[in-house]
């Protein structure tokens, strides 16, 4: 029995959108899980019924195998970080810290050292005696995660907390809170729409579109054997490459192009995917890019162009290698890494 | 030089309009402190007389009305008392109203909100028998209870609040419910804290309202020992410095707790901000 326990959830709204359907899902205890998805997907929805902050319309959720779909959330001993942090206006940090304990009736002086040893983890000790709005936002999001820690929850839930920082703080506070949990040990679930952010942080991630889960797994297995369209166009910066082909008698025939003894059976329309950073020049290579533009990230340059039916295109190399606006590039798929999916349905199908 | 004259011409036009609001009130209270022969042979005065002391007191504690019962002093007392009474009940009441309609998810709350609202249209005057009747047949006629109540539910205080209640992002109540947060509890540490700034400015207004109202506790009030102020104004009688003291008097309550509970008002409004 895992430690938390989604089986067949399904939320529909009372206006009758279908938010999530039959989602099931097992996590393990002290494990950090992120779900995936661009927005409206409804892995909000999946967070904040795990959080009771939303009626389950059909399916299970358990809890060290207890079922809580009806459990009240101050009962659930779950504690949420919230994409504005939600902290409370007219309290200062350490009684926005403290709130939850009083509510549950404990004493004083446990209240305070608690308080103070997670003020400490964080680094907020000198700002407990200030107002919220005193606080610039990456002590903020520090406050809304001790008020999470302070309780010992069995579950983190965070609800995008990173998206309202800057991109400097974002990386930042994504290192920390991975240390973070990886200190406090406490099962995570963690919501965004970043795929580097779920890739970095996910011990496992789904990925979820339209309510349902299309892949869960390692950031790893999802990066090198996505199952779907959708995945392998979803993870991965930059985005896959997508072309069209067409597969008879194991030969994958693209404009200008052809690849031989895939293996796969099927027959019909497919659509191609190569990673950027999984192709290299060669000398009368697979894939002829005519380059329009050029990207220096320093340590790698990202190759815009296009091909011969004008398609967008887009080859990721070394930063060392100059690249000219206007040349041609001959390209070679490396190690055979790519993938492709049937166009009708989307799967994978090598 | 073009500045200092639209500088200037500002300045004397705030002055004109500051003299129209001061100087009547200043003459009252100078005329207050002659003796009523003065005034009565030389008319309204602009500078201080030096009877004061004995004009103020002789109002205050002179027994007036139809059966020498009442005193101004009682007035006064009687004044606090019911617009204390209905600024407390009224802002309380609409806390809870706005509460119930913004967090409840009543169904029809919108509706139930503007038939609430409509009241506004409704004056007293126009519901005043049968409010008359019911505080009546309640045995409530000549009590605290009858003069304060029945006109101690303000649409406009809910309307304030419940304004207000919807600009507080839903994130805050669910944060407070995981942190174990009651329904009570989120109504007592988050939302009374949260509108302060707007319960001091509703308690002022419900104050100077409940303070101001005349025919309703006419009406309700049959015995001496009730008598409010405003309907001592009506009722005065006697020499007109006398009348001009007790007008004078009857300014001090609203002014002060303006003057009070301002201090909260402005210091909460830059907290906030």
């Amino acid at each position: 029995m895992s430690f938390l326990d989604l089986k067949n959830v399904t939320k529909i709204y009372p206006n009758g959108t279908k938010a999530v359907h039959e989602t099931s899902l097992s996590i393990n205890e002290g494990e950090f899980m992120v779900f995936v998805g661009p927005s409206g997907c409804g892995k909000s929805t999946l967070l904040r019924m795990v959080a009771g902050l939303e009626d389950i319309t059909k399916g299970d959720i358990n809890l060290e195998g207890k079922l809580i779909n009806e459990v009240d959330p101050s009962e659930r001993d779950v504690a949420m970080v919230f994409q504005n942090y939600a902290l409370y206006p007219h309290m200062n940090v350490y009684n926005n810290l403290a709130y939850g304990l009083k509510n549950r009736g404990i004493d004083k002086q446990t209240i305070e050292k608690k308080v103070n040893d997670a003020a400490k983890l964080l680094q907020i000790s000198d700002y407990l005696q200030r107002k919220p709005s005193m606080l610039s936002g990456g002590q903020r999001q520090r406050v809304a995660m001790g008020r999470a820690i302070v309780r010992n929850p069995k579950i983190f839930l965070f609800d995008e907390p990173l998206s309202n920082l800057d991109a400097k703080l974002r990386i930042q506070m994504r290192l920390e809170i991975k240390k973070l949990q990886q200190k406090v040990g406490v099962t995570s679930i963690f919501v965004t729409h970043d795929q580097v952010e779920a890739m970095t942080l996910a011990d496992r991630l789904a990925v979820i579109n339209n309510g349902i889960i299309e892949q869960l797994g390692t950031p790893i297995e999802i990066y090198d054997n996505p199952k779907s369209l959708f995945v392998a166009g979803f993870i991965g910066s930059p985005q896959m490459n997508f072309l069209d082909g067409n597969l008879k008698n194991k030969t994958l025939s693209a404009e200008g192009f052809e690849i031989k003894d895939i293996n796969s059976d099927f027959e019909g329309e497919v659509t191609l995917g190569i990673r950027p950073e999984h192709l290299s020049q060669t000398e009368n290579g697979l894939i002829n890019l005519k380059v329009d533009l050029v990207e220096q990230l320093g340590s790698d340059n990202l190759v815009y162009g296009q091909l011969k039916d004008k398609k967008d295109f887009c080859y990721r190399c070394p930063g060392n290698q100059t690249i000219e606006k206007g040349t041609n590039l001959s390209l070679n798929i490396e190690n055979n890494k790519y993938y492709i999916f049937d166009k009708s349905t989307g799967k994978r199908v090598n | 030089m073009s500045r200092l004259f639209t500088s200037s011409f500002s300045h004397i036009i705030l002055f004109i309009g500051i003299s129209i609001m001061v100087v009547p009130v200043w003459m009252i209270f100078a005329s207050s402190t002659h003796t009523s022969s003065f005034i009565n042979t030389n008319g309204l005065q602009f500078f201080l007389g030096d009877s004061f002391q004995e004009n103020y007191l002789r109002v205050l504690l002179y027994k007036g009305g139809f059966f020498k019962e009442i005193t101004a002093l009682k007035m006064f007392l009687n004044s606090f008392i019911m617009a204390t009474g209905v600024a407390l009940l009224s802002v309380a009441t609409s806390l809870m109203a706005a509460y119930a309609l913004v967090y409840y998810r009543i169904k029809y709350a919108t509706l139930l909100f503007w038939i609430i609202f409509i009241t506004i249209l409704v004056p007293l005057e126009l519901r005043i028998f049968p409010t008359y009747s019911v505080m009546a047949e309640l045995n409530l006629v000549n009590s605290y209870f009858g003069l304060i109540v029945p006109i101690s539910a303000s649409a406009i205080a809910t309307l304030f609040f419940r304004q207000f209640y919807k600009t507080i992002p839903d994130e805050l109540l669910e944060s407070a419910k995981l942190d174990g947060a009651s329904t009570w509890r989120f109504f007592i540490d988050f939302l009374v804290p949260l509108s302060k700034t707007m319960i001091v400015a509703m308690l002022i207004f419900m104050f100077v309202f409940g303070y101001n109202q005349y025919l309703w506790p006419l009406l309700v009030t049959s015995s001496e020992q009730y008598w409010t102020v405003v309907m001592g104004l009506k009722m005065m009688s006697g020499s007109i410095v006398h009348r001009f003291a007790f007008v004078m008097m009857s300014m001090v309550p609203p002014v002060l707790i303006i003057i009070i509970l301002q201090k909260h008002f402005i210091k909460g409004v830059f907290q906030d901000k």
